[in-house]
């Protein structure tokens, strides 16, 4: 740093500033850490008042997000030996399985519609943007603003149609019909933050390639591609967030079959009622990977959030 | 902003390649690769949206597969226009959406200039701060739910403790006066940082040496803040308010895990009322006619919006 600049914040309100940001991430922090740990407690603790902070940690929350565990009578657990592994494991601990949870075959889903349905708006939406980007397109104004309008659209306006589409079609409550919806809502976020990335590769690379006797696609693969990667990565995590996350079209277009975790977990019942920490067992290991991922891309984040259009 | 994105991305549009055909034309290329997109946004998007003008017309159930569909005309429309219970749903929108923004720009700008500030370690305080926005609205919104329960919340628990009341008489969910509040503080907990993020971009979008000729000026701090800071960071709010505002006025996941529009329909916002009406009472056409109003309305009010914007913008 050389010489003295105006603009440089005086080490006291910088020791302001910090103190006021780190109290309000603290803050935030408090229902974060407040599920995780809920997680770890038995029902009992779970339900305390005053609220426990220190609690003696157990698993059953995790046990029962897997399993739906219900407490049972001593008759019963005499007239019904353990027939399973885990019947045998939960049984040491005086409980019985009622019969395997839905959460690992939800959980599942998640995973495949949103790998599924981000991988389609990734390899789609890269063309799309290499096309916008290099080619001259006839409408490509227009088309770049069609595209960015259909996010405008509530999810549940845009869900009668597709629901009655998709029952005619059959692929109501399937995977395939929830990645290709899912591939809908986010293609044009995958255009929009692609086409900035790929503006930003230098023409002359691909130039150079075509001179050297590469076709033109073969340009773009071998070229433009690696160059793209980060763009690619950061882009992939935007939409897998998205399709993670979502709710409505879940909660409204699926049932048995496709439905992803976010209309499940709420509705973990246990004895009496909603069964606290198998609910915050479920939304930590839901939560937990999208919460690695925004640590991991921070660097990104900002250009995600605003299509790119704001430039450092 | 979506006016001058194309502008930008219109200008940046290069001129043609110098021509190596071999196999496929570029422009052959250019459509192979932009048809499918065009293709998927036509089929899960548009023809959707087409659909649902063409059924806003009818008395259509589509529980009943086997019923005549009548052409009811402007009747549909007529009936949620007139209808009091829908604009007491459209007045309980407006007012999440005033007091969500209202805090959220304000604590987001704030919290934005702060750490502006470059003090030691901010990377991982703004960090944290982000986590919430990039979580599941509605396992949040269970979550929240469990937190402000009377007898065993959290939420309640300090909330009591500080001003001392009885926490069995103190009820956010339950209680038709707070119910609205409790979502609001969750969707602020939420979206702050988006705000906040946005706000971010917009000041370090400012250059220095305009704080140092108004220094060399003799300006104030407080004048520099008014003349330079706010204005040069309005633009961004107010693209901030945009993308809160259209996701808000869409908001679903979260109240509906919340307070699921009770109690009675004090936070019955207008998707859940529309889900309400498309998904529980099964009357699909009178729903798509409320989807449309819906629609229309946030694409006005947006287009307006956009339009003050840009103005802003040119200034």
């Amino acid at each position: 740093m050389s010489g003295f600049s105006v603009t440089e914040p005086t080490p006291r309100s910088k020791r302001i500033a910090a103190t006021l940001v780190v109290l309000y991430a603290l803050i935030t922090m408090i229902p974060l850490l407040w599920i995780f740990m809920t997680g770890f407690k038995s029902p009992s603790d779970a339900i305390a008042y005053p609220p426990k902070v220190v609690f003696d940690p157990t698993l059953e929350g995790y046990v029962n997000l897997f399993t739906t565990r219900t407490r049972q009578t001593q008759e019963y657990l005499d007239a019904n030996p353990p027939e399973t592994w885990y019947e045998e494991i939960v049984r040491q601990y005086d409980m019985t399985v009622v019969g395997p949870s839905k959460f690992g075959e939800r959980f599942f889903n998640s995973i495949i519609i949103g790998f599924g349905s981000t991988f389609l708006s990734v390899f789609l939406g890269t063309l799309a943007a290499y096309a916008f980007s290099r080619f001259r397109i006839t409408f490509a104004d227009d088309l770049l603003f069609f595209i960015l309008s259909t996010r405008m659209m509530p999810p549940v306006a845009v869900a009668i149609p597709i629901f009655l589409m998709y029952r005619q079609l059959g692929l109501s409550d399937t995977h395939l019909g929830m990645i290709l919806l899912y591939t809908g809502v986010n293609i044009s976020l995958a255009v929009w933050l692609l086409k900035g990335f790929i503006d930003e590769i230098p023409r002359e690379y691909e130039e150079a390639a075509l001179i050297d006797g590469y076709t033109r696609f073969q340009a773009f693969y071998k070229v433009v591609l690696p160059q793209a990667a980060t763009g690619i990565a950061s882009t992939a995590i935007f939409c897998l967030i998205f399709a993670w996350n979502e709710y409505a079209f879940a909660v409204l277009l699926t049932s048995a079959t496709a439905q992803t975790a976010p209309p499940f977990i709420p509705t973990i019942i246990g004895v009496g009622g909603l069964d606290w920490p198998a609910v915050a067992a479920g939304a930590t290991i839901f939560l937990l990977p999208v919460m690695i991922f925004t640590i991991l891309l921070r660097k990104h984040l900002l250009r995600g959030i605003t299509f790119g259009a704001v430039r450092k | 902003m979506i006016n001058s994105s194309v502008d930008r991305a219109a200008k940046a549009t290069p001129p043609p390649f110098a021509r190596r055909v071999r196999g496929l034309s570029d422009r052959a290329i250019a459509w192979i690769f932009v048809a499918p997109t065009i293709f998927l946004l036509l089929a899960i998007n548009i023809f959707p949206l087409i659909w649902t003008i063409q059924l806003s017309f009818t008395n259509y159930k589509a529980n009943r597969i086997g019923r005549e569909i009548k052409d009811v005309g402007l009747r549909n429309y007529e009936r949620i226009l007139t209808d009091t219970d829908i604009w007491l749903n459209m007045q309980a929108t407006a007012h999440f959406l005033f007091w969500t923004i209202f805090f959220q720009v304000l604590i987001g700008f704030t919290l934005a200039w702060l750490i502006n500030r470059k003090f030691k370690g901010n990377d991982l305080w703004t960090t944290i701060i982000v986590l919430p926005m990039m979580l599941s609205p509605a396992v949040v919104g269970n979550f929240w739910k469990f937190l402000y329960q009377p007898q065993i919340g959290l939420f309640n628990y300090i909330v009591t403790f500080f001003t001392g009341g009885d926490a069995s008489s103190f009820e956010m969910l339950g209680s038709v006066n707070l119910a609205p509040w409790s979502i609001v503080i969750v969707d602020t907990w939420m979206w702050t940082p988006f705000v906040m993020l946005i706000c971010l971009a917009g000041l370090r979008s400012i250059p220095d040496y305009i704080y140092e000729a108004a220094e060399i000026d003799r300006a104030s701090k407080l004048r520099q803040f008014f003349t330079i800071t706010i204005p040069m960071v309005l633009p961004f709010l107010m693209l901030a308010v945009l993308f809160r505002g259209i996701e808000n006025f869409k908001m679903f996941d979260l109240v509906v895990q919340l307070t699921g529009g009770g109690p009675g329909s004090i936070t019955e916002l207008t998707s859940i009322n529309l889900k309400r009406e498309a998904f529980e009472k099964w009357r699909t056409g009178y729903a798509s006619a409320y989807a449309i109003i819906l629609f229309v309305t946030v694409f006005g009010l947006a287009s307006i919006y956009v339009k003050a914007l840009n103005k802003v913008k040119e200034r």
